[in-house]
């Protein structure tokens, strides 16, 4: 059984979730929790273009907030995103890693030891190697890790570079993600 | 990171209670209620830069060498910080606070967790420039005493000015930053007019009881890195130290929400995080 689904991705991201969330529906069971690399811009015009074509209700993490179903999390820009043991956030001001603030390694090392081996991982397209220690954790720790494949993704450097790092369980095209998560949330 | 744990993770959170509880009692520093995911990952960072396998052994030469022990507590406290962070902040501070400041003959600020000081410093530009610096006088306070060296002489690096000097304007600035300070080779020292009124000194605001009465606090970015319980007491500790009607100013992400003293303040900036405490 898996109890959350954690998401890394930076140039192309925006798109690349634009595809992926709306074919959530809102029974889906497994809260998303997503690192997109956006600078120090604020989040909320995407927060409410995607709560505008999402099912589930998107919003930005807050600090000691419990982690729950129907819910699609993105960290708040300029804080690395924590998930502590009673699987709620706490955030961090500290150093930029990989040069981000958030960074995905973080979350995904954070949920990796939260989540143990009820964690997805997915690594998307982006240009920088931020994610890959991370996913090297959740796969440590038995959770089921898939990056995108580099082939079709707007940036391949950051699947290129978790591919290299990680074997995936899964490969997969964008298209085919969405499809694959339910298959997987399905399963006991 | 550290695979040592990966399939033991039981044995690394007992491991971590036991050093959080021997530094307790050998230094008096109390990280036991700090975030359990940060500290893991500080301390983990902190074996792998000492080629330490376990927590047990890291423990070992923490009680018995206190210069060791002070690298740890940098590792454990974050210092990041920069002048005129979150400039809307002060935009706003200007606009809500400044007119209630300017009522005061004379008032108190108590700056918490003010680490390197560049935040402190900007606070005080701010005051200069509405004409209250004269009028009141700044603690400014943290626990890492290493940091507040730094603060306290003022000195910078100035590569990072460029980047100030942008917040400052965006900060609603009414000169240049280099007015304040003095360019020495890569450094710049800021104007002593400035940190004349400045007091600061070293406490802890988890072990430590209130500091003074003061009309206004600043705690940006520390309430952060504390589980909810410990959350709880400090607010509890800033609200016994305000005056009816005193100040509260959070970090951007931080809140009031789902803590125990939501409903004894009330909301000037909910965005930027400014509280008033109600007077009953």
């Amino acid at each position: 059984m898996y109890r959350a689904i954690v998401i890394g991705t930076s140039y192309g991201g925006l798109e690349a979730l634009n595809m992926i969330l709306p074919e959530l529906k809102k029974d889906f069971p497994v809260p998303v929790v997503i690192v997109l690399h956006i600078g120090e811009h604020s989040n909320d015009i995407f927060i409410r273009h995607l709560n505008a074509i999402c099912e589930l209700e998107v919003k930005e993490a807050e600090a000691n907030e419990p982690i729950l179903p129907g819910f699609v999390y993105f960290a708040p820009p300029g804080y690395h995103l924590q998930i502590e043991d009673d699987y709620s956030f706490s955030l961090s001001a500290e150093k930029k890693l990989n040069f981000s603030r958030p960074s995905i390694d973080i979350l995904f090392e954070t949920a990796a030891w939260a989540y143990k081996n009820q964690l997805i991982g997915i690594v998307l397209t982006g240009a920088n190697s931020d994610g890959t220690n991370g996913l090297k954790t959740i796969k440590h720790f038995g959770g089921k890790t898939i990056i995108q494949n580099p082939c079709k993704a707007t940036s391949p450097v950051m699947p290129r570079f978790a591919l290299k790092a990680v074997q995936p369980d899964l490969k997969l095209n964008l298209e085919e993600i969405a499809d694959s998560l339910y298959q997987l949330v399905r399963t006991k | 990171m550290n695979n040592y744990y990966d399939s033991n993770t039981e044995l690394l959170a007992i491991e971590l209670k036991l050093l959080f509880e021997g530094i307790y009692l050998k230094y008096g520093y109390d990280f036991r209620n700090y975030s359990k995911a940060h500290v893991r990952r500080r301390v983990l960072n902190f074996l792998g830069l000492n080629s330490l396998k376990t927590v047990t052994d890291l423990q070992n030469r923490i009680l018995r060498e206190p210069d060791f022990f002070r690298e740890l507590l940098d590792e454990l406290s974050i210092n990041v910080t920069e002048m005129f962070r979150d400039p809307e902040f002060y935009l706003s501070f200007r606009e809500n606070i400044v007119p209630k400041l300017k009522t005061y003959t004379f008032f108190k600020i108590w700056h918490a967790g003010c680490a390197t000081g560049e935040e402190v410093y900007s606070l005080a530009i701010l005051l200069q420039e509405e004409g209250l610096l004269d009028r009141c006088q700044i603690y400014a306070t943290d626990f890492n005493r290493k940091v507040l060296k730094i603060a306290k002489e003022g000195v910078y690096q100035k590569s990072d000015m460029q980047q100030y000097e942008n917040n400052y304007l965006k900060a609603g600035g009414r000169k240049k930053l280099d007015d304040y300070y003095k360019s020495m080779y890569g450094s710049v020292m800021f104007d002593k007019m400035l940190s004349n009124r400045i007091v600061f000194s070293d406490h802890n605001l988890v072990t430590d009881s209130v500091f003074a009465e003061v009309n206004l606090i600043l705690c940006r970015n520390v309430l952060i890195y504390f589980e909810k319980q410990l959350q709880d007491k400090v607010l509890n500790l800033f609200h016994e130290s305000l005056t009816p009607s005193g100040v509260l100013c959070l970090g951007t992400k931080e809140s009031l929400r789902f803590t125990s003293v939501e409903d004894k303040f009330d909301i000037i900036d909910q965005r930027l995080k400014i509280f008033k405490k109600k007077i009953i």
